[in-house]
């Protein structure tokens, strides 16, 4: 489903230019959940970006369902984003301006692809229902996270990414919200990458994988 | 430590030098606006004092003669006990320029005569009363005279109108070649136990004008003009406020950190107040050069006005006065300290340890916006009852208070309220986000939409006030001004010469003459009328009974003018008491624009029969229009009559036009400068917003929606903000145009105009505003557009 | 300053400076100077000098109402010369004042005039008239006999008038020596002669109504062209009628270190003058008032050892100010002490501090 290959990227940083990934490729294939773990600085929130075409990267090949992904404009990242990969941060993920119902579907029709029943269940399932009506910032952390989760699903992505999506939530709340992520991405298909620093939150996905200074151990 | 401190604090500016320029230049442009405003109105104020001293002659009474007064007759009166002093008025063509010369006796005259240019000069006294004489000019005509042959010694003071020389009646009746005096004029208080000169003499007898109060006819201008300093200032303030209340937020951190490290609370407000205070003088010194600037580019549009629409001579050049510099530099001071106020209080009262919220501040809850809706509701009524019950200039002005603040405070929830009914025609997730979103941003934007709101409407409500009195004026002007010329003679004897110079040149002469009398306990000019087509065609009434002009004719009715009408509250058919043994009913009311005083018109032979034996000096000459200007020369050249003795009709009305046009530009510069100042606000609001909106976009962001479009999305948000508050100025413009005009106007002045709209007007003001709002939001939005990835998506990062 | 201390400075001075009081201390320039050789000769020195640059006919009168209330009236007209002799018509070079009071215990009124000469506004006429606009001290004295005999004053300010009789009851009193008053220890004189043997009988015009008054009058005459030496400030100046029909004329000039130059007249009942020179009399001033916002002595103890004198001199009214184009006090006083009797007491000079 995803497949990089010798993946570089490096930015300017007080006048030096700053490896930051030194050619790494994975693949992750459709349905399978991937860990990506590392030191801070290692380079994984930058690939998942460049995976996500959040960012581009400055060399290497990037293929998603067939399509590549590398090398291309930003309206045509942009197009990739709406209709074929799902993002969930760490925080600060929704549109403050809209209600809950507002930002689960906010994608889905960014992309001209919204199921109301499919929305409906979703909401359902992540126990949503009640707050539909509600402003993100009348939300807990892990109802946030929850429509974060529901808003990338909703889209039925190809590709979900989410970067440590669990890691301002208490112990209790991010195992909750990291069943829903498996469960949902698993349900839909989806290639599922995910950053993340807890080594038991990685060791519950299929395969993990580490980077050391900008390359894959 | 305060040098540690400090340089922690200054580090912010040198990092955000364009926080600090908005921050500065918010302070000087609103210094400028005011303190230009205040130097534009000082000025006009100190040359009406000068301007008074002339036209002060003309509220003395004076004694004139048809066989012509000299000295005899000056010293027949003093001697029986009379204070009276001579006068010799004429016209002097001097190298092309006329010269109004006026000569007196410095020893007899009284104050008002001419005495305040000698006053604290003796040299000018001395010169005067020397064998060569000396003339008092303005320094304006001073140095337009320089080098003119023929003419005693010039000497300038600031207490001559232009084109006025004031010189020894000697030296007056040299230059002129007369023999003769113009007038004994009387001082206004005559010594005890003489009975009065009225009865006591045959010359005939001239009541001064009392008509020329020119500070309360002026008053009205500079109430604009204040009004306009003041809302700009104040608009200026938004900026500051907002350019401040930034710099604070963001050096939270900075805050926190010194006080982390031990800098005492107390040390840290005094240093940001003292930080507040340098950055206050500067932009204020600034303002005070920019207000300056502003001052003399309008000053002579200011003049231009002032001498059209009220005859007030007003000097074009403006004099520099410390004290006004040093008052507006306490303004800059005293509203950086307003709007510096709160950040320091919330410095104050910040928590050491409380994490910070960069965004809670641009927030306001729902319930401090009710509160602002009740308030301002609250405020709109008063405004509402005041229109309609209150009484008296200052209520009108509480009035006109109530209505701006009200409808200030009142856009912000009234825009949420349109942009929330918006909502339902949203097409797809991006138009939603879009006014939920501006929504939002109301808020954090209200200070500078007010201030929009404020120079919108105060620009369509003076536009409309302006354009109103434009309209109806020039109209009124053909209808009162029927005849061609208007004349007044200095004496019976040369009134009669006129009237048989022009005679055979004109198709009528029409006698307007007129005396001051006492109409329910207030001074009152009575005219009597012949009766003529020019005013059975023209007279501008605003209502009549049947056959008004056969009825004033017969000596059956009065004509009252608009201001009595209203002041005593008069109907038709209710009689008046001219004298004591003459009562009239009210046949008519009619208009009379720019004359705070009452005034009553009778038939000509009711006015003779009622005051026997009136000097009749004043008259009309109809003739072809086309014959009036060469008529016009011909007679001033002949009797040198002065300027303001023989009016010629199309003078007046392109002088009017041409008033008016100053007028507009006048408003209309303050106007772009108001609008100029909301623009920048929003510009400044908007740079405080961008970097704190980052949270906002990059979800939108990465959810694939592409800077370029986030960008297009910002304009049309700030130009839907703007729109919406244009909106909403429309009827608040038109409000405050009505309180001037049918409250303002009747309570200062006795009249009323109708008032006119001008909708293509608005529609500009429109387009203009969104200009403005397009012109401030581009560079924010240019800059969100190149915006690198990373620096969006620095929002969510893990790793920092 | 305003255009009446301009005036003022104009009337007396001329444009060159302000010396002295009223510039009186300035240089005669092309004026005549008095002359001690000189007699005077009369009428002829009752009618005006124009070749000297300052000249007054300057009267006072203590007058008394039927109730026994006390007035105090001034009338004095002053003659300033812009340069010397008289040209006809509007442009002559002769500036007239005159000023008029009328004082009680409770109000000081005053009035002002000023003109030019030649108009007719001001001046002084044949047989005897010196006027300005209606205010004239004019003879009334059978033809042949001093014009100064007999005359008629009157007065008319905003709130004031007056008009009285006068009758001189005694002879003409020269000042100095024979008319030849030295002003200052460098030399500095005027002619001065005066008429203090008026009885007077009139009306005054009051707000309330009309007073008929009598009482005692007296007239100064001087002419100079620079009365006053240039360290001179002032002068305190007493024109006293005792009980027994003696009068006292006595002056002092202050001046700038402290000093007072003094002069003084004893008149005997029968006008016989005899002249004491500076130093005989001795003026202190006991007690001052503020008054126009100046501090002025009001209360004096004049003493004249040859003739046995110490009196001690009370105003009727402080506050009798003239607040006149150049300022002055000028007010009725009463004498008690060695002497009893009534006058008049000018001081001049008093500057707001």
């Amino acid at each position: 489903m995803l497949s990089a290959r010798d993946i570089h990227k490096s930015y300017a940083s007080g006048g030096a230019q700053v490896s930051v990934l030194r050619g790494v490729s994975l693949e992750v294939a459709r349905g399978e959940a991937v860990a990506l773990t590392g030191e801070s600085g290692s380079g994984k929130s930058t690939l998942l970006h460049i995976l996500g075409c959040l960012d581009a990267a400055d060399r290497g090949e990037i293929t998603l369902a067939d399509q590549r992904i590398d090398g291309l404009g930003e309206a045509a990242r942009a197009e990739l984003r709406r209709r074929r990969i799902g993002v969930v941060f760490q925080s600060l993920n929704l549109i403050p301006s809209l209600d809950v119902r507002q930002n689960l579907a906010f994608q889905a029709r960014l992309a001209g692809r919204a199921d109301a029943a499919w929305q409906a269940d979703l909401a359902e399932r992540l126990g949503l229902s009640e707050h539909l009506d509600r402003y993100p910032e009348e939300l807990s952390g892990g109802q946030q996270q929850r429509v974060a989760i529901g808003r990338a699903i909703a889209n039925r992505p190809a590709l979900l990414l989410a970067d440590e999506p669990t890691g301002n939530l208490d112990e209790e709340t991010a195992e909750r919200v990291l069943d829903l992520l498996l469960e949902l991405a698993r349900e839909t298909g989806a290639a599922f990458l995910m950053v993340t620093h807890s080594a038991r939150h990685a060791a519950r996905m299929d395969r993990q994988l580490t980077l050391e200074q900008g390359r894959l151990a | 430590m305060t040098r540690a401190g400090l340089s922690a604090l200054f580090a912010h500016w040198r990092r955000h030098p364009l926080q600090l320029a908005a921050l500065l230049l918010g302070l000087a442009l609103a210094t400028a606006l005011w303190s230009g405003v205040q130097a534009i109105n000082a000025e006009a104020r100190a040359s009406y004092d000068r301007a008074a001293e002339t036209l002060g002659q003309g509220a003395l009474d004076r004694l004139v003669s048809d066989r012509g007064l000299g000295m005899a007759e000056f010293t027949e009166l003093r001697r029986a006990g009379y204070r009276v002093t001579p006068l010799v008025e004429g016209r002097l063509e001097v190298g092309g320029r006329r010269l109004s010369i006026r000569g007196i006796d410095p020893l007899t005259a009284p104050p008002g005569l001419g005495t305040l240019a000698i006053a604290g000069d003796e040299e000018a006294l001395d010169g005067l009363l020397s064998e060569a004489g000396l003339l008092l000019v303005a320094p304006e005509t001073a140095r337009a005279l320089s080098g003119a042959e023929g003419l005693p010694p010039l000497r300038s003071s600031a207490n001559i109108a232009q084109g006025e020389a004031v010189t020894d009646v000697v030296t007056a009746q040299r230059l002129l070649g007369v023999e003769t005096l113009t007038a004994l004029v009387l001082a206004p208080e005559q010594p005890f136990g003489l009975p009065p000169l009225r009865e006591a003499t045959e010359f005939a007898y001239v009541e001064g004008q009392s008509g020329g109060d020119l500070t309360r006819l002026t008053e009205s201008f500079h109430l604009n003009l204040t009004a306009f300093g003041l809302l700009s200032f104040a608009v200026g303030l938004f900026i500051v406020q907002s350019a401040i209340g930034l710099a604070f937020e963001q050096r939270r951190q900075t805050f926190r950190t010194l006080r982390a490290l031990g800098m005492p609370l107390a040390r840290l407000i005094w240093l940001l107040a003292g930080e507040l205070t340098g950055l206050a003088l500067v932009a204020g010194t600034a303002g005070i050069a920019l207000g300056y600037v502003i001052a003399a580019a309008l000053l002579p549009g200011v003049a231009g006005t002032l001498r059209g629409l009220y005859g007030a001579d007003v000097s074009g050049q403006l004099t520099f006065d410390p004290l006004w510099a040093v008052s507006a530099l306490a303004i800059a001071l005293a509203g950086a300290g307003l709007a510096g106020a709160q950040a320091l209080w919330r410095v104050a009262r910040m928590p050491l340890l409380a994490p910070a919220q960069p965004r809670a501040w641009a927030m306001a809850s729902a319930r401090t916006l009710k509160a602002q809706g009740a308030l301002a509701g609250l405020l709109l009524l008063t405004s509402a009852g005041l229109a309609l019950f209150g009484q008296g200039l200052v209520l009108a002005f509480a009035c006109l208070a109530a209505l701006l603040i009200g409808a200030a405070l009142a856009l912000p929830p009234l825009l949420i309220a349109a942009l929330r009914a918006l909502r339902p025609l949203a097409r797809g997730p991006v138009t939603e986000w879009l006014l939920a979103d501006a929504r939002q941003q109301v808020p954090a934007l209200s200070l500078a939409l007010m201030a929009l709101l404020l120079a919108l409407s105060a620009n369509i409500g003076v536009g409309t006030m302006v354009g109103s009195f434009r309209t109806t004026f020039t109209g009124w002007l053909d209808q009162r001004l029927a005849a061609e010329l208007y004349l007044t003679a200095r004496t019976p004897e040369e009134a009669r010469e006129i009237r048989a110079f022009a005679a055979p040149q004109s198709d009528a002469i029409l006698p307007i003459w007129s005396v001051e009398t006492q109409i329910k306990g207030q001074p009152t000019q009575v005219f009597g009328v012949a009766d003529h087509a020019t005013y059975r065609e023209n007279w501008p009434l605003l209502s009549a009974a049947p056959g008004v002009w056969d009825r004033l004719a017969a000596g059956e009715g009065l004509l009252i003018n608009e201001q009595l009408w209203r002041r005593e509250g008069l109907a038709l058919g209710d009689p008046i008491r001219v004298t004591k043994g003459l009562s009239l009913p009210v046949a008519g009311v009619y208009s009379d624009y720019g004359n705070p005083a009452g005034q009553l018109m009778v038939g000509a032979r009711t006015l003779d029969a009622a005051f026997p034996g009136r000097p009749r000096l004043r008259f009309a000459l109809r003739l072809p229009p086309e014959e009036a200007p060469a008529l016009a020369r011909e007679i001033r050249d002949r009797f040198g009559l002065p300027a303001g003795n023989l009016v010629n009709q199309a003078e007046v009305k392109a002088l009017s036009l041409r008033v008016f046009e100053q007028t507009f530009l006048v408003t209309g510069a303050l106007n772009a400068l108001t609008l100029g100042v909301a623009g920048f606000a929003i510009l400044t609001s908007l740079l405080t917003l961008s970097t704190l909106r980052l949270p906002q976009l990059a979800p939108i962001w990465a959810l694939g929606v592409r800077p370029q479009r986030l960008g297009a999305l910002e304009v049309a948000r700030t130009l839907l903000l703007a729109a919406l508050t244009w909106v909403l100025a429309v009827p608040v413009g038109l409000a405050l145009a009505w309180v001037l005009l049918a409250i303002v106007n009747v309570e200062a002045f006795g009249w009323r105009l109708p008032m006119r709209l001008f909708p293509a007007d608005w529609l500009w003001l429109g387009l203009a505003a969104l200009g403005a709002a397009a012109l401030a939001c581009l560079w924010p939005v240019i800059r969100l557009t190149r915006l690198p990835p990373n620096r969006l998506l620095r929002v969510f990062a893990n790793e920092r | 300053m305003n255009v009446k201390a301009c005036l003022a400075a104009l009337m007396l001075a001329g444009p060159a400076s302000a010396q002295g009081f009223a510039g009186l201390g300035t240089e005669a320039r092309d004026f005549a100077v008095p002359d001690p050789e000189a007699a005077l000769r009369f009428p002829e020195d009752h009618f005006p000098h124009p070749d000297y640059r300052i000249e007054w006919w300057y009267l006072t009168a203590n007058l008394e109402a039927p109730d026994g209330t006390r007035y105090g009236v001034q009338w004095t007209l002053f003659r300033s010369a812009r340069s010397p002799g008289t040209a006809p018509g509007w442009e002559a070079e002769q500036l007239w004042m005159g000023h008029a009071a009328l004082t009680s215990a409770e109000a000081h009124r005053v009035d002002e005039r000023l003109g030019r000469g030649g108009t007719g506004q001001a001046g002084v006429e044949r047989p005897f008239a010196a006027y300005i606009d209606d205010w004239a001290f004019a003879s009334i004295a059978p033809e042949g006999a001093d014009p100064f005999s007999a005359a008629r004053l009157t007065a008319r300010g905003d709130d004031f008038a007056y008009d009285l009789a006068l009758r001189a009851e005694g002879p003409l009193v020269l000042q100095g020596q024979e008319g030849y008053s030295v002003k200052s220890p460098a030399g500095q004189a005027s002619y001065y002669y005066s008429q203090p043997f008026y009885r007077v009988e009139g009306a005054l015009s009051l707000p309330g109504g009309e007073v008929a008054v009598t009482g005692r009058a007296w007239l100064d005459r001087e002419w100079s062209s620079q009365p006053l030496s240039e360290n001179q400030t002032g002068w305190d100046w007493f024109s006293l009628h005792f009980a027994d029909g003696a009068k006292l004329m006595g002056f002092g000039l202050r001046e700038r270190d402290g000093g007072h130059f003094t002069s003084a007249t004893w008149i005997a009942p029968d006008g016989r003058p005899t002249h004491y020179g500076d130093g005989a009399l001795r003026l202190t001033p006991l007690e001052t008032a503020e008054v126009a916002g100046r501090e002025v002595p009001v209360r004096w103890r004049l003493e004249l050892p040859a003739r046995g004198l110490e009196v001690t001199t009370e105003p009727l009214n402080e506050q009798a100010w003239m607040g006149t184009l150049f300022p002055y006090w000028e007010g009725p006083v009463t004498v008690s002490g060695s002497h009893a009797g009534e006058g008049y007491l000018e001081m001049t000079g008093y500057g707001a501090e």
